[in-house]
């Protein structure tokens, strides 16, 4: 019913804005499958990078790109030590306080950026925001294509943290054994709270990718963070590969809907998915059998 | 935005007109000299989903009050000043409706704003409990005006004029271009608003000579326009209508630009960002020659244009909200004045009987009909050199329209 003129654009950008989903959930699967807690205060850490991005560029003319370089330590940071010493501690030891500490941050950061900045939307106004690269059967936006690239390089870093550094055998460790880990010597508050600070950087990251594009208000990480939880049940919960493939199909899967079934139920399908993946194959594409 | 409700305990309340009562058996002569203040309730959803435009709402309204205070109050009830009692509708109905109880308890002459329909329709209704003066700041919803409420009053326009003026303009200026204009496609937000504009749109168009190719519905918050802007491109309308909230209007807006997609035109119904000097500043190639069909300052006003400097001086956008509420409260003053009394019931017959025209509106002299001033009407803007001009009506316009966009 579509000719491929469209059909092709709608694909690619499909994929374009799934590289920016996988990121997020990338964050969140990594923590999940470490710390075994959905961190709900993904979206607020996401809104808040957002909006730190957004004053980089506005108050010192730092450009999104570069500001990453800045935000993911900065995030990194604060992941860490919102994990050490405030979710860790206040949890005593169980998951469920954990996730309902997370919760309670995720309410703290919306209302104390709202109070700090308003429910105002703001954008920035990069020179390069309507550059487009013209493909012949179709324009794809620069700040776009930068963003699909960067992602990649990041899962590639991260994978590269994972495989090769003690950091990354430690969080490996402590995700498939946690007391034989730590009875191994590992600290593993410290690798909580590392794998915490990791996750947070992705956030950071993608906030740089999607403020040249995209805008920010107190509650703008939201409307990202629901596709990521998909994202991570589809590719299973924990898996890095599964986050970054679930990412590129719920976009795909985004743009092919809302195509052709109208963007008001194009939402739909990624949670159709969402519900099919939970009654088929509960453990996701790449999941551990449980 | 913190809250700014008056803290005022109910011991505090006790002791205070304790005192007063006491003071005014003492010294009665004193009191009667310095006219008691009028209150005024200003109640507008200052936090939660609405609160950018509520806090631009009661920005509008307290420049009125502390301007008609510094000009000596209201003349016939001996220089009474007017004090404002604001109020948080926390964007629910349900949040307006427990302001409006807390507002007359306090023992408020008057009611002024609102802003959603949702909102205005319950505070309304439990301001007519009291017979206690309501004035809609925005709320453009008909039914607002049409339960046969005898405190409610709109002194802007209603959904229904403003849908007919946008059609009958766009009309008009096809027409003048020569019909360059053949076929639409509208792109509208799913709720209310979108669709019940769509839907009209939809009933109304084929009869005006335009052919609707195809209606896109999209949520709020819709994260991409990518897909919508790929329909567009493949159906090449000549016009696009888009009726969104502001930021999906500033993405479609943006993503058209980004795929190149350049109709004839642009034009929208209350568009959310079409006639908003934000976007005008912030993306000014993605607003150019966007039309709108909006509410609207008078432009030939000197007095409009020395409170849009005002308000551009405190940092913030001139945006229909402050002038909105800057009106209605100008309208609240002037009854008032004429009713030489506080006394709800003769606020609520100066009102009705209302001829007021030193507003910055493009109305006319108030006249209200069941609560409905009769002269509110909007006006067609387009964005022309980095500033939003009026284009229609022509007493009013202060540019000539340029249709079709040059490519």
């Amino acid at each position: 019913m579509f000719s491929p003129t469209i059909l092709i654009p709608a694909i690619i950008n499909g994929l374009l804005t799934g590289a920016v989903y996988a990121l997020i959930a990338l964050g969140l699967t990594l923590i999940y499958g470490v710390l075994h807690i959905i961190n709900f205060a993904h979206g607020a850490l996401l809104t808040a990078a957002m909006f730190a991005a957004y004053f980089a560029y506005h108050q010192l003319g730092i450009d999104p790109y570069v500001a990453a370089f800045i935000l993911a330590p900065a995030f990194f940071a604060l992941g860490y030590g919102l994990q050490r010493f405030i979710i860790g501690p206040a949890s005593h030891g169980d998951d469920r306080n954990m996730l309902l500490v997370t919760l309670g941050l995720a309410v703290i950061i919306e209302n104390a950026l709202l109070y700090a900045f308003r429910a105002d939307t703001r954008t920035i106004d990069v020179p390069y925001a309507f550059q487009s690269i013209d493909f012949g059967f179709t324009f794809l936006a620069v700040p776009r294509v930068i963003g699909f690239v960067a992602v990649f390089v990041v899962a590639l870093v991260l994978w590269l943290i994972m495989s090769f550094t003690d950091t990354g055998r430690a969080i490996r460790a402590v995700a498939k054994e946690k007391l034989g880990a730590e009875l191994a010597g590992i600290d593993v508050a410290h690798v909580y709270a590392m794998t915490f600070g990791l996750g947070t950087a992705c956030v950071a990251i993608a906030a740089c990718l999607l403020i040249p594009t995209y805008y920010v208000n107190p509650s703008a990480g939201n409307a990202f963070v629901l596709v990521a939880f998909t994202i991570v049940v589809l590719g299973g919960m924990g898996s890095v590969p599964g986050a970054l493939i679930g990412g590129l199909v719920i976009g795909v899967v985004e743009s092919l809907s809302s195509l052709f079934f109208g963007e008001s139920l194009g939402q739909m399908g990624i949670f159709l998915i969402f519900i099919a993946v939970l009654l088929v194959r509960p453990r996701g594409l790449f999941g551990a059998q449980a | 935005m913190s809250d700014q409700k008056i803290p005022f305990s109910r011991r505090q309340f006790l002791a205070t007109t304790a005192l007063g009562a006491a003071a005014s058996i003492a010294m009665p002569s004193v009191l009667r000299a310095a006219a008691a203040p009028v209150k005024l309730g200003v109640l507008h959803p200052v936090t939660g989903a609405l609160s950018y435009s509520g806090t631009q709402g009661r920005l509008g309204a307290m420049l009125a009050i502390d301007e008609i205070n510094a000009a000596g109050g209201i003349k016939s009830l001996g220089g009474a000043k007017i004090d404002p009692m604001l109020g948080d509708a926390r964007s629910t109905p349900a949040g307006g409706t427990a302001e409006v109880e807390k507002m007359n308890s306090a023992g408020v002459s008057c009611i002024v704003g609102g802003y959603a329909s949702s909102i205005c329709l319950a505070t309304t209704q439990a301001a007519a409990r009291y017979n206690l003066p309501y004035v809609v700041d925005v709320g453009v919803a008909d039914s607002i005006v049409k339960r046969g409420l005898k405190n409610t009053f709109r002194f802007g326009p209603g959904f229904g004029v403003i849908a007919k003026t946008a059609l009958d303009n766009l009309v008009t200026i096809n027409d003048q271009a020569g019909k360059p204009a053949k076929t639409v496609m509208i792109v509208h937000e799913d709720s209310l608003f979108g669709s019940g504009l769509a839907k009209l749109l939809n009933a109304q168009l084929p009869g005006k000579g335009f052919k609707v190719l195809e209606t896109i519905a999209h949520p709020t918050p819709t994260r991409d326009f990518n897909t919508i802007v790929l329909k567009i491109k493949a159906q090449n309308p000549d016009i696009v209508i888009p009726a969104d909230y502001y930021n999906e209007y500033v993405l479609l807006a943006r993503t058209m630009l980004q795929q190149h997609v350049r109709p004839k035109g642009i034009y929208s119904v209350l568009g959310g960002a079409a006639s908003s000097y934000k976007f005008v500043k912030e993306f000014p190639e993605a607003a150019k020659g966007i039309m709108d069909c909006n509410h609207w300052f008078n432009p030939l006003s000197a007095k409009a244009q020395a409170l849009k400097k005002q308000v551009e001086a405190k940092g913030q956008f001139f945006t229909y909200e402050v002038y909105l509420n800057y009106s209605a409260i100008g309208l609240v003053a002037d009854a008032l004045e004429r009713a030489a009394s506080a006394d709800r019931a003769k606020l609520i017959a100066a009102l009705a009987s209302s001829t007021w025209s030193g507003h910055i509106m493009p109305y006319g002299p108030t006249k209200f009909v069941n609560g409905q001033n009769q002269g509110a009407a909007p006006c067609n803007t387009q964005v022309q050199d980095n500033d939003i001009k009026v284009i229609m009506p022509p007493k009013f316009a202060n540019a000539k329209p340029i249709f079709p966009m040059p490519a």
